[in-house]
This record gives C-alpha cells, structure tokens and sequence, in this order.
C-alpha cells in the first residue's frame, strides 16, 4: 500500500550520493597556503619547478604544490612555514609575480576535480575588507570636457579656421566666431573627426557666433562606463600590489565599484593604497626667486599653488599641467646605475614620451614636481630636478629618496591615475579572528538547535519523529551540498538562515505527522492514514512555503551584502525542505511500513481519542 | 506523548473583542512608541562609523571615552559589546572625514593609549548608501506584503488576503514596537528577520483559512463562529508544536550566535510567539467581521480547490 516505486529511491540515492560529496570537503580543515599568481608573465609547469626548487634550497618543508588556472598553489604545513615561504618565493621570483598568503582546503584532489569545494566563506567568516566606492562622474565629465577643448583647439588650429575663442561652459565647449562660413567650416570639420560630439548654434553678445559642442548621450553613458572600467583596472593594479589571494573588484550598478579583500590581516595598509584614490599630475616647479618666500608669506604667485613635500617641506607649483598620470605606462623602483640610489624608472607611452622629451629638452636644470591629487588636495610626492634631456619615453628619478619610498611612489605612479575620484562610501572590515569566532558561533547555534529539535521531535512522535529527524538532516546535508556547488557566498546572516531553515523545515514534518494523528483519531487504518497524512499535508506545505518564499525572493532582490546571504540561504533551504520533508521522508515510511501487509498500529506516538480520555490508547 | 486533548471546540470567537482589544492596545502602545521613541536605527540605515574592538583585559570605559574625546570627533559612544574585553565604537557621520582616516585615527589614540588593544570590525556606511539601504528595506517590505496579499487572494479569497496581512504587519508593528521601547539596534539583520518572520507567519493563517474553508464544506449546518471555532481548535497543536520547533531554533541561535546575530534573533523570537496568537486570535476575528460568509468560500465552480482537504 504505502510502496515507494523504485525510481523514486534512485532519485533519492542520486541525490543523496551528490550531497554526500559536495558537503565532504567542508570537514576538511584548511591549511596555511602560499599562491603564486601573475597578471603579466606565464603561470606554466616551469614555474612551478621554479618554485619547488626554490622552496628546497631554503628547506621548507611544504605539502605539494599545484598548478591551476589562478596559479601556483602550496600547501605549508604552518603559518610561520607560510610568511617564511612567501618571503622566499617573492625574493626568488621578483615583481612580477604575487605571492599571497592563502588558506586552503585539505580535502583530497579527486574532490577538488569533480568540483567539490567547500562553501565559500563571507568576509564577516573569514576576515577581511570590504569597500563600496563610488566614482565621481562629474569629474570624469569635467576631465573629458578639457580633453575635448583641448583636442577642438589644436584642431581648429591646424585647420586654419579662425575662431575668436573657445572655452568650457558647463558640460559644453563654446567656440566663439566672427563670420557665419568659419562657423559652418569649423562645424563639418569637427562633425567629420569627433563623431561623438552634437551641436548647438547660437548667438552670443555683440553680434558674435557661438558653436556650442556637447556629448551625445550614448557617448556620455560610454564616457561614464569606462571611467568605471578604467578606475575597476586601477583599482586591480593596487590589490595586485597587496598580494591577496582572490579579491573580489566588481562594478556594481553604474557608479559604484565593490572591491572585496577576504584574509586580508594588514587592513590599515589596504585601506591606504586603496583609499588613495588619487590623480597624478606632473607640473614645473615656479623657482622664481622670492616665489616660495612670498608664497609663504600668504601671497601666492599668480597662475601658481603652495603645496608641501612629503618632506613637509612648501614648494611653489605652477598650476599648468603638463603631463597627467595617464600617460605613464609603467613605474617600477630600483637603483640609480651610476650612484647605486634608490631611484623610480618610469616608462611614458607615446605621446607622453613626446611631451617629455620637450618638456626636459627646454627645462634643464629645472625642477618639476610629481603631484598627487586626493579630493581636491594635493601633494607633491616629489621633486626632482631635469639634468638633461630625456628621449624614449624612459624616465628615472633618482636622489633624496629611501628604498621604501622609491617603491611607494612607483606603486602610486602604476596605479595610474584614475578616470575619475573615488570615494569610500560604504566599509566593512572584519578581524581574521572575529571571523572565526563568529563561524565558531554559527556552527553552535545550528548543532544545538538541531539536537535540542531532534530529541523532542523523536519522542513526540517516536519512529515517526526519528524519520522527520532523518528527513531534517537531509534537509541540511543537501543545503551544504548545494550551497558548496553553487559556491554561493556563505556569511553569518546565512548560517543563521539554515538554523532559521531547519526550524521552519520542520513544519512540514509537524503538519504529516499531525495529519496522520487526526486520520487515526479519526479511526482511518494505519496504511490509510499514512496516505492521507502525506497526501492532504502537501497543499498547506507548498502554500506555507510559497509565502515564506515570497519573502526571500524580497530579501534576495532588495538585500546587500550579508543579507543577499541571509536570503540566498532562506530560499534555498526551502526548495531542499520541500524535497526532503515530503520525498525523502515519504520513502522512509515506505521503506519501514511499506512492505507490511497487515498494519497494526504506526509509531508516531501517543494517540489521543475525545471517547477514551479516561483510559488513553495507544494506537 | 500528546500535548492537546481538547474535548470540545474553543470558543475563541466568544471572545474575539477581549483579544481584539488587546490586540489593538498593544498595537496602538507599539505605535506611540514608535512615534514617541522612534527607531534606535544602526549603522547600516543611519550611517556613520562603528569599530569594534577587543582588550587583552576588561575595557576600561572611562580611558577609551577619554582617548576618543581627545580627538574631538563629536558626539561617540563607548559601550562593552558582548564580552567584558570587547568594546564598541560609534561614531556619527561627519562631513569631509573619510572612513578609512576616522577608524585609523580612532585606533591609533586607542593603541597609544593601551597597546593590547586590537581592531576586530570596522564598519562604515555613508549617508547616501545608509538612504539607499533603507529606500530598499522598505520596498522590500512593500514587495512581500504584496505578493502574500496577491497570493492569498488568488488562493483563497481578499477578504482572508487582507485579514492575514493586516493581522501579520499588526506583528511587524509590534516588533519595531520592542525595538522602539528598549532602543534595541534595528540593523539591516532585524529588517531580514522581520522579513522573514512576516512570510512564515501567514502560514499559520494559511493554514487556518484552510480548515475554515474545508469546515464550511464539511459543517454544513454549523454557524461561522462555529466554523471558524473548530478550525483554530483542530489546527492549534500543530500551530504551537511548529512554532515551537521553529522557537527552539531560533532561541538557538539567540543564545549561541553571539553579538552579532543577538537583535536579529531577538527581532525572530518575538514574531513568532506574536505569530501564534494574531494568526489565531487576529486573523479569525477580522474574516468573521469581514463577513465572510459559506459562499464565499464554497463555489461549486471552483473545482480544483474545493477537492483539497487540508488540516
């Protein structure tokens, strides 16, 4: 009667089997790890020897080594093995490579290659940063708009059209012109060479025409999405430079960018190379006798600024930029060849290369001054002075210089200059033993509960009860499984959401299992109460579930963060309950009564009849 | 093992208006309160700076306040967190003052003045992010409000649609009510679980409506106090051993999940045992004022959902 057919067990064994596996490598322990990754030279077995080999002459001992596609992996026996490894192999293998420090599973390879992995962990379990930043577009506006003016200018210039001005108003630039043909002129040539740009026509004051040239809107959205996208690239160089094992940097939404750092233990140190979310500019330093003296003295020279050193010592810039950070290609330290200093070699693309060449050409024994610009503040990171012409594009600066600070400035200078400013406008960095801790909490909270569940439940409603319990377990075996499988991220929101899960899941049992009471009550055969108890239970399991459902799928839509956790693991868990509490639990039950042919009475404990309240029965 | 042996229907609908007005002075307390009070909104709503950090020793208050004052940040607050070792930093938004500088000025007065001290969390969010989250919070409230209100309506009737959403936001209103009253931290963590609690609730009236559906078929002289009686009676033991289960979780993690998860349990515990009773005691008596009626219910058209039997 209560016979399961045999599809339905394979089903449950299938999916009993893939749980099985998939939540397996979460009771592996992770272990200390150095990995190995490039963003510019070849991660290939080569390597790999390289970095047994190097390990060997140092004597680590170490517990093998991997190739995958993010990297060279290695397994230390150790935390202290870890920083003495890392130090070694970033000795050994120079700048190009990033050596980061990294936990990883020790579950067996043929886990790993089936894609078994264990959950991946938030930044509240694990410890790291977390940033929201937002890039300012009106700034990346403002630059393309001087670009603009500047690019129309030469343009005009070339073509020999007369204009009596150009400037920037607002988000245009306005060219002004005498006579109505230079107007038209100036209008076909541009249209012809910036094909992004619409105009206007107007008349100004005096009788004078104006050419008014904006961005068309499908080029003003490109302009923003690759201000995003630029500063996204940035933003990847800077982490490179952290060495972080897998930092998360996405856009999110249309202005914002997500850069996530999980593990990482020096947060201040993070904070401050991301945070400097600055521009460079390379500007002539204003010598002018009594310049800096008058400067001082709170007059600053027309068309000049007052800044300081990172010295703390005042120097006087003129405000005219002659080269900005995009134009440097790559920076990295070293040493002066002739005086063994420490010394930042900086190479310019083309046009910048260009741009130098006559910049030193006609400054010799000049300084010129290397600014960073940080929301509106800036500061010179140096000041070297020109010794002679530089050609090619390759620059060095050398003198007055520590080894760190060569390193800081050259990292400054790669990064680049971004699009446009960025600003921290959410932060949420977690300690790496509060992570622990609070996974400490969140295994707790989830095992007692579920033994506390399980022992009611087994002796309210007996062989029943243990079923549901078996049921629940499932429940919570193929939750890990799945949520390993999609490596959805786990956070402590969401280990509260499988014990929140398990205490809901357990409803669906609760309402069988009363059903089957009330049919027996009502004096149905065991074999018929059974039946009835899952059949009639399953309309109210799906509409309470439905509901709840309801109220993930908001949390899943409007959440962030931890919450998307939260969610994703309600949602989730419900889907599993619904298979397990019915399905599974169902050919348990078939399993245990199914094959009886004469049933007397179902273990689901104390049955209570109004008729027979004196003397309870069991049934 | 039994818990309910209920001889005979109970007349809860005999005293509908005694529940009825409790219910509608607790509500009205929740909502002066939360008028009066307002919410204790944290961090992730209102913005601002929180940094919480661990001593090797107990935290000595009065040296952290002092080492704080000296930086002339505003209004902050100081409190233990949890553990006596573990202080909590709150500082207010402050205009021109990045984050990253804030919480690295803050722990280098604490370090100067106490070495042992260690950063464990930092958390900031900026006004616009604080204004976004709570838009979202809200128009997350609105879309589960409007699917369990579609939902039900589709799958029962309006008038039980609107008794059970009216009688689960009376619970949503009474949890911000305690949040309100002890000026409890309403996190982000709080809205999920008010969330959460709010669809597992109309469960329970699901269920209920449910069995006054199935009553109206099967009780075919009976009166709808009748009706609607019998059907909370013979859904209250599974009403309170599933709330019960899902209580012992969630007490679970209340008093195993530590800080963090602490308001976010809090916020579940107290919708649930609200859960059991407007569901039961609020819910029923609105439908029967509603008017619903035999025939609302019972259409001989609507096949499909007249063949469910459910408990």
């Amino acid at each position: 009667m209560n016979r399961y057919p045999a599809w339905k067990y394979i089903v449950i064994a299938v999916a009993l089997a893939i749980g099985i596996f998939y939540t397996l490598p979460n009771f592996f322990p992770e272990v200390p790890a150095v990995q190995v990754s490039s963003a510019k030279a070849k991660i290939d077995t080569a390597l790999l020897g390289t970095v047994e080999d190097a390990l060997k002459s140092a004597e680590i001992s170490y517990r093998g080594a991997v190739l995958d596609p993010t990297g060279i992996k290695v397994r230390l026996p150790d935390t202290d093995t870890q920083i003495k490894a890392k130090d070694v192999l970033q000795a050994k293998l120079g700048d190009n490579y990033i050596v980061a420090l990294n936990l990883l599973s020790s579950s067996p390879h043929w886990l790993a290659s089936i894609g078994a992995l264990p959950m991946y962990l938030g930044l509240d379990l694990r410890g790291g940063v977390h940033f929201l930043l937002q890039v300012d577009m009106k700034a990346a506006l403002d630059k393309k708009q001087d670009s603009y003016s500047a690019d129309l200018r030469s343009l005009l210039r070339k073509e020999k059209i007369q204009y009596s001005g150009i400037s920037r108003e607002g988000g245009n630039v306005v060219m002004r012109f005498r006579d109505e043909g230079e107007r038209n002129k100036a209008r076909l040539q541009i249209e012809k060479n910036y094909p992004d740009l619409q105009f206007r026509e107007a008349e100004g004051t005096g009788g004078e025409l104006r050419l008014i040239a904006g961005l068309k809107p499908e080029a003003l959205k490109r302009v923003q999405d690759n201000a995003v996208l630029q500063n996204i690239q940035i933003l990847r160089n800077r982490v490179n430079e952290l060495g972080v094992a897998e930092p998360i940097i996405q856009q999110q939404g249309a202005e914002r960018v997500v850069v996530q750092l999980p593990g990482v233990q020096d947060t201040a140190r993070a904070k401050d190379i991301l945070g400097r979310t600055a521009s460079l500019e390379i500007r002539m330093v204003n010598e002018e006798p009594g310049a800096l003296e008058s400067a001082l003295g709170g007059s600053v020279p027309i068309g000049s600024d007052l800044f300081t050193e990172r010295s703390g010592q005042p120097i006087v810039v003129r405000r005219q930029v002659v080269l900005t950070g995009d134009r440097i290609s790559d920076a990295q330290p070293g040493f002066d060849q002739r005086t063994n200093e420490p010394a930042v070699h900086i190479n310019l693309d083309g046009p910048g290369g260009n741009i130098f060449k006559e910049l030193t050409r006609e400054n010799v024994g000049k300084r010129m001054a290397i600014v960073l610009v940080e929301k509106g503040k800036a500061e010179v990171i140096t000041a070297p002075v020109i010794r002679e012409e530089i050609g090619g594009g390759r620059v060095q600066i050398s003198g007055r210089m520590t080894t760190r600070e060569a390193s800081d400035v050259a990292l400054l200078m790669r990064a680049g200059a971004l699009a446009a400013p960025m600003e921290i406008v959410e932060e949420r960095t977690v300690g790496p033993s509060l992570g622990a801790e609070n996974i400490e909490k969140g295994f707790k909270s989830v095992t007692y509960g579920f033994i506390v569940l399980a022992v009611f439940i087994c002796a309210y409603y007996l062989l029943m009860g243990v079923i549901s319990t078996i049921a629940l377990g499932v429940n919570l075996l193929l939750l890990v499984a799945i949520l390993s499988m999609l490596q959805a991220t786990l956070t402590l929101p969401g280990i509260a959401a499988i014990a929140l899960t398990l205490g809901m899941a357990i409803d669906a049992n609760v309402l069988i299992n009363e059903r089957i009471r009330e049919e027996l009550r009502w004096g149905a055969t065991p074999h018929a109460a059974l039946q009835a108890g899952y059949e009639r239970a399953w309309g109210t399991i799906l509409d309470s579930n439905i509901t709840t459902l309801i109220a993930g799928v908001a949390l899943l839509i409007f959440g962030s963060g931890a919450i998307r956790g939260f969610a994703v693991v309600h949602c989730l868990g419900i889907l599993t309950s619904m298979f397990s509490a019915v399905f599974v639990s169902r050919g348990i039950v078939a399993l245990v009564y199914g094959n009886r042919k004469k049933l007397d009475r179902i273990s689901i404990g104390q049955v209570w009849k109004p008729g027979a309240a004196a003397a309870p029965t069991k049934a | 093992m039994e818990f309910f042996r209920i001889h005979r229907d109970i007349p809860f609908m005999r005293h509908a208006i005694t529940f009825n007005v409790i219910s509608l002075v607790t509500f009205l307390l929740a909502v002066i309160f939360l008028a009066t009070r307002g919410l204790n909104f944290g961090v992730d709503f209102r913005g601002g700076t929180v940094i919480e950090v661990g001593y090797a020793h107990p935290v000595d208050f009065n040296r952290v306040r002092a080492a704080i004052d000296k930086l002339n940040l505003g209004e902050f607050s100081a409190q233990a967190f949890g553990r006596s070792d573990t202080a909590l930093i709150r500082l207010p938004l402050k205009e021109g003052t990045s984050s990253a500088a804030l919480s690295e000025r803050v722990m280098s007065a604490l370090t100067a003045d106490d070495p042992s001290v260690k950063q464990q969390r930092v958390e900031f969010v900026g006004p616009q992010v604080g204004k976004e989250l709570y838009e979202n919070g809200a128009l997350a409230l609105l879309l589960v409000v409007l699917g369990i209100v579609g939902y039900l309506a589709l799958r029962f009737e309006w008038r039980f649609a609107v008794a059970a959403i009216i009688a689960n936001l009376h619970d949503v209103i009474i949890i911000l009510g305690f949040f309100a009253v002890f000026q409890w931290e309403f996190s982000l963590a709080v809205l999920a679980a008010i969330l959460a609690v709010l669809g597992y609730s109309v469960n329970e009236s699901v269920v209920i409506a449910d069995r006054i559906r199935e009553n109206f078929r099967k009780m075919r002289k009976a009166t709808v106090v009748h009706v609607i009686d019998n059907a909370i009676t013979s859904t209250i033991s599974r009403t309170i051993i599933t709330h019960g289960c899902t209580l012992l979780m969630v007490l679970s993690i209340l008093f195993f999940g530590g800080e963090t998860l602490h308001y976010f349990a809090l916020a579940l515990t107290i919708g649930i045992c609200f859960g059991i009773y407007s569901s039961v005691l609020v819910m029923a008596p609105l439908v029967r004022w509603m008017g619903v009626s035999r025939e609302d219910l019972v259409k001989p058209d609507r096949k499909i959902s007249a063949d469910k039997i459910l408990p």
